[in-house]
């Protein structure tokens, strides 16, 4: 198999985003996850930058590379002009290829994630769309949103939607020309191939624990089983 | 003491967009929760402005929440973003507004990547063509949709009924400005202002006559985290960030909060409602929350629009103790109504 540094070296990211990390900390210091949880991007960006294959693999198959919330506020205060949140992403992007997201409880999590936007993005062409926003899943969305939900249609017209009609307007419906056109841009760039790609291996998880594919989609989307948060 | 220097060359910093002529994108999370704010945006820029921005059904999602989530490439975001460039190019346009601040980082970083590295662009502009039949283009200028109602920022305060000023009191209402992590921490001479001292928020709240309050976690993230969100056992996350910037401006007694990405508005509006819920605090005095309101909806208070017609009634911190400060006139019977007086019920009480 190519070297995993050699395939990072393959994401525009990646080369565009690290020049001579002088570990000083500073990602570390603004990160609103490092204060959260166990997280230490300068740790990161020191083992990418060291080429350790085998410090490169663990860290795919890691935990760690789940924490990032990518605000990419590394990126306004690195003394040097990297981005520690972009090299988090193409790590994601390869841990993703690979099939290695499947080891880490938090990389698991992308199969919720795919199934949710992948078919927002595909079958109506939001990334969020109403319909599919339900108060059981997303109860802090309030009693507001408990309601507009119930009433779907009539608070969307007071607020002047075009909720799902013709033409433009907020909440149009996407024509399926367009849609269309989503999913030849997802087939030709690579998001059919990683979706097919999570799919079969969280189905093969899936099948080991004998859980259906709705109650893997349940186990991913709510269950915490290890202690991710920082102690300090 | 020297006025610090950072502060002073960013505080006049400027980028140059041109004011009229725009293809427009909308925002997938400003369509779904601040509906109302896009059609207040094309009603001040169309009608009370006159300008010429220009809407197709046709545009869809960037894309960049997925992206953001990990979800798609970087390729597919890239040429989901072409797409909508060459729309742009298609119906006679050069420059470009978006609605989102995640889409307006990310069109930033897809154009700073086709600069840095052209054969990416190339790979990009095949795929485009490809995939869709369409010509590759570029805007000339980028601007987000906050970035034109800051350059209308005195107009529209020629234009006021109300200002953000307490009528009681006679004082400028403090004021919290949030900006978006991706208008300008990526990339920081793409925003009004830069990244450490952006004025695009500032510039409007001092136009429309309130005061600004500086501390110490503004540039804190609001806790969206993509992934970190979306997914229900991380939400820890979001909600411990939005709680370190509450914790942190509660000293200071803001009347408001405005912010200028969608995703914000609602992180800050719905995790006080949360932490009230779960915890019996809230931040805003006597039991109230403080009311988190896109700059759309605060130009359109200001410009004397109906607060039910800027969709107030959909965010979960009450915005009245607001409207009663300012001295707005609503009527409290009609919050929920839907279209022609029909009645549709109402949301259980809000503890904020």
């Amino acid at each position: 198999m190519e070297k995993l540094y050699d395939m990072l070296l393959q994401d525009c990211r990646f080369t565009g985003s690290l020049t001579s990390c002088i570990n000083c900390g500073t990602c570390t210091a603004i990160c609103p996850a490092a204060e959260f949880y166990d997280y230490d991007p300068r740790k990161i960006i020191n083992i990418v930058q060291s080429k350790d294959e085998t410090e490169i693999e663990k860290l795919l198959k890691s935990e760690t590379i789940w924490y990032c919330g990518e605000c990419l506020s590394c990126t306004t205060r690195c003394p040097r002009n990297n981005s520690p949140g972009l090299v988090v992403m193409a790590l994601r992007s390869l841990s993703q290829r690979l099939g290695y997201f499947a080891e880490s409880e938090k990389g698991r999590q992308q199969f919720a994630l795919n199934k949710m936007l992948g078919t927002n993005i595909l079958k109506y062409g939001y990334c969020v769309y109403p319909r599919t926003f339900h108060y059981d899943m997303f109860p802090e969305a309030g009693k507001v949103w408990k309601w507009q939900e119930k009433h779907l249609e009539d608070v969307y017209a007071r607020l002047g939607a075009n909720l799902d009609g013709e033409g433009p307007g907020p909440l149009r419906k996407i024509p399926k020309e367009d849609l269309d056109d989503l999913k030849k841009i997802f087939d030709r760039t690579g998001a059919t191939a990683i979706m097919d790609k999570i799919n079969k291996v969280s189905k093969e998880i899936a099948d080991k624990e004998g859980l259906t594919e709705d109650e893997y989609f349940h186990k991913v989307f709510t269950e915490t089983k290890k202690n991710h948060l920082n102690k300090k | 003491m020297i006025y610090e220097g950072k502060k002073k060359i960013w505080s006049e910093y400027q980028k140059d967009i041109p004011d009229d002529h725009y293809f427009y994108a909308r925002s997938c999370i400003r369509q779904m929760f601040f509906t109302a704010s896009e059609q207040a945006f094309l009603e001040i820029t169309r009608k009370l402005m006159g300008k010429d921005i220009f809407e197709t059904e046709h545009h869809t999602t960037c894309g960049g929440i997925a992206y953001h989530c990990d979800a798609i490439p970087q390729e597919t975001s890239m040429t989901i973003i072409a797409r909508q460039f060459a729309l742009m190019k298609k119906y006679g346009y050069e420059n470009f507004v978006c609605s989102c601040i995640t889409s307006f980082g990310l069109y930033n970083e897809t154009l700073e990547t086709w600069r840095r590295f052209p054969e990416v662009e190339a790979k990009v502009k095949e795929d485009l063509w490809e995939s869709c039949h369409l010509e590759f283009a570029k805007p000339k200028f980028l601007a987000h949709t906050c970035d034109l109602i800051y350059k209308y920022r005195e107009r529209i305060a020629s234009m006021a009924k109300y200002r953000l000023v307490n009528v009681k009191t006679g004082r400028p209402l403090r004021v919290v400005e949030h900006i978006g992590c991706h208008y300008s921490k990526m990339f920081p001479s793409k925003g009004f202002g830069g990244a450490e001292y952006p004025y695009v928020l500032v510039g409007m709240v001092e136009s429309w006559g309130g005061e600004i309050i500086d501390y110490p976690e503004r540039r804190h993230c609001c806790g969206f985290g993509f992934r970190q969100y979306f997914i229900q056992s991380d939400r820890g996350y979001s909600l411990a960030n939005t709680y370190k910037k509450f914790e942190s401006m509660e000293p200071y007694e803001p009347d408001m909060i405005i912010t200028n990405c969608p995703g914000c508005t609602y992180f800050m509006d719905r995790w006080q409602y949360v932490i009230a819920e779960t915890q019996g605090k809230t931040y805003g005095g006597k039991g109230h929350g403080i009311p988190v309101l896109t700059y759309e909806e605060v130009a359109g208070l200001v410009l004397g629009y109906d607060p039910w017609d800027l969709g107030l009634q959909t965010h979960q911190v009450g915005s009245e103790p607001l409207l009663d400060k300012m001295g707005i006139k609503y009527d409290p019977a009609k919050k929920y109504l839907g279209v022609n007086g029909k009645f549709i019920g109402e949301p259980e009480k809000s503890p904020c």
